[in-house]
């Protein structure tokens, strides 16, 4: 009876995650759908706690019931405090950390139940099935774990990025040893040896680093979304080791999910995985030197008042937004510009490149925070074909996504990345703060171009002030 | 590999498998449809779904002797890691989609 009702519990569970992501992928149903999977995963929690009988033939209840609830509420409270208090700019900073914690999750549990085996507390033989999924699990969990928190590192920009010399091979090496390591545990040669596990442990997370380590900031979100779906996977192993449905059905959906995503990214930006991969953005700065000395003038500077007169007699302005404004939090402002564009009877759309910012729909969620209406954001190709009808086009920090070399310079590393044609309009305003290049460390040459000026100075001040000086024109 | 073999022999691993298999199919199918606005509410979505894991982490905990402190704490901190891992996930998601509710109400008062 407690069993059927605990396979009901899970049956809910997976049920409800099915839906919650369906509803997820529509606007209007979106945050309902959040909802449904989380009662759902509520429900499998529970049933787990109170339902949950052992499967070594005694059937006893789980134990320890209040070092679990008190375990449950410090997740719950910490968990709660810090995707409240977290700024809207340090989101996927947060999604790859909390990411980083279930994959550490992952990990402890597959150390407890080795742990288990090889004091001889398992109760039934170990099978090397069982030690399998025990040791993937693991080493999944902790790659995930290890590269979650370099990618929460360089986002929030602890870390910089760093090309290591040999890298590529170093990592061949790295998974050529844990498949012998893991050959070995489960093969039979050494079953149960600790100081074994410890190192594909200790290899994992190595690895785990060294594969983050590389990439460039604006392939961030590629990485982020694949690590998620490695701890999808990691979550997956668990409902092997447990026979346990929800875990399965939860993380494999996770895993597939999240692989779509990764490769939809990479579509994105007309790039291979692999190429994302072994980060070729890392190795950029030399290539970039060469491309970026041929036909380099200077770029000519606008001052706040001309740039207020030029769009404020526009017909149509189209703003692209990047990490700059991010960063800025100028995304307030950035509607206030809007608005008094419209009293003056300018038509003001926002043209979205699908990796500006540091995450997929970044910007998105970032303007809707300011109450952009959400039909004012153009998609990359929508965005284009106006482009030719726009009079004036603002840049806010964003740089890799409007730079032309992607479409004429074989030589650039992000070549073959379609972009926003900016110079298909009448005049191009480029605000950043210095001429640094952007985060895939490339010259952008649209910035020496004739059709372009440049508004120097810190996102929101910048619009602050461009605000202003509208006001009075 | 005769032990990976074997897996399939077994009808409980063989019912996992069947699982696993169509829910590759079915986050494929969910997530191929979604508009590029919400790719990042999504991927969050789905990193608390992936929190599921807790599961695991409570039965292993739940399981342990009460006097091995050692298996104790690491569960502990599991749950704990889970949890953060679940509920950050899903007020996060939340957080971001909110701002999508507010938008469209605005719009149609």
């Amino acid at each position: 009876m407690e069993n059927a009702l605990l396979q009901l519990s899970y049956l809910i569970g997976s049920i409800t995650f099915i839906i919650g992501l369906k509803m997820l992928s529509h606007p209007e149903s979106a945050r309902k759908g959040n909802m449904v999977a989380a009662v759902g995963m509520t429900i499998a929690i529970f049933g787990t706690i109170f339902l949950y009988t052992s499967t070594d033939g005694e059937g006893a209840h789980l134990h320890n019931l209040p070092w679990i609830f008190a375990a449950l509420a410090i997740g719950t409270v910490l968990g709660t405090v810090a995707s409240k208090r977290v700024q809207m700019t340090a989101m996927p900073e947060m999604v790859s950390l909390f990411n980083g914690m279930g994959g550490a999750c992952a990990m402890l549990i597959s150390i407890m139940e080795f742990r288990r085996i090889s004091l001889g507390m398992a109760g039934v033989e170990t099978t090397a099935g069982k030690m399998f999924v025990i040791i993937l699990g693991m080493m999944i969990g902790t790659v995930s774990f290890a590269g979650s928190i370099i990618a929460w590192g360089k986002l929030n920009g602890r870390i910089k990025d760093r090309a290591i010399p040999g890298g590529q091979l170093i990592n061949f090496i790295l998974l050529g040893g844990l498949v012998v390591l893991i050959t070995m545990i489960v093969g039979g040669f050494m079953p149960d040896n600790t100081m074994l596990f410890y190192g594909i442990l200790a290899l994992a997370a190595l690895y785990g680093i060294l594969f983050v380590m590389p990439i460039g900031g604006a392939d961030m979100p590629v990485v982020i979304s694949l690590l998620n779906s490695f701890t999808g996977v990691a979550a997956a192993f668990g409902g092997f080791l447990y026979n346990n449905p929800v875990m399965l059905t939860g993380g494999i959906l996770v895993g597939s999910a999240g692989t779509i995503l990764t490769i939809l990214m990479c579509k994105a930006m007309n790039r291979s995985l692999m190429n994302v991969l072994i980060g070729s953005f890392g190795g950029a700065k030399a290539v970039a030197g060469g491309g970026g000395n041929k036909e380099q003038g200077t770029a000519k500077e606008i001052s706040l008042n001309d740039t207020a007169v030029l769009m404020a007699y526009a017909q149509k302005v189209m703003i692209i937004p990047g990490y700059g404004l991010a960063v800025a939090q100028a995304q307030h402002i950035c509607h206030e510009l809007e608005k008094v564009l419209n009293e003056k009877g300018v038509e003001v759309n926002y043209g979205i490149h699908p990796v500006a910012g540091r995450m997929p729909g970044h910007m998105n969620v970032l303007l809707a925070e300011a109450d952009v209406p959400y039909e004012k954001l153009l998609e990359m190709e929508d965005a284009n074909d106006q482009m030719g009808s726009t009079n004036v086009v603002l840049i806010l920090g964003a740089n890799d996504v409007v730079n032309p070399a992607a479409k004429d310079d074989p030589s650039s590393p992000i070549y073959g990345m379609p972009i926003l044609e900016v110079e298909k309009a009448d005049h191009v305003i480029v605000n950043k703060r210095s001429m640094k290049p952007g985060y895939a460390g490339i010259e952008n040459e649209l910035f020496f171009r004739p059709k372009t000026s440049m508004l120097f100075g810190d996102a929101k001040k910048v619009l602050q002030d461009l605000v202003a000086e509208l006001k009075n024109v | 590999m005769d032990a990976i073999m074997n897996l399939f022999n077994d009808p409980a691993t063989y019912r996992l498998m069947t699982i696993v298999i169509l829910s590759i199919f079915l986050g494929i199918e969910v997530i191929s449809r979604v508009p590029s606005v919400l790719h990042t509410p999504l991927m969050s979505g789905a990193n608390a779904i992936h929190g599921v894991v807790v599961i695991g982490a409570i039965i292993v905990m739940g399981e342990a002797p009460s006097a091995d402190y050692l298996a104790l704490t690491i569960g502990f901190l599991a749950v704990i890691l889970g949890t953060l891992n679940v509920v950050g996930g899903f007020v996060v998601t939340d957080r971001m989609l909110e701002m999508f509710g507010k938008k469209k109400k605005g719009k149609s008062a």
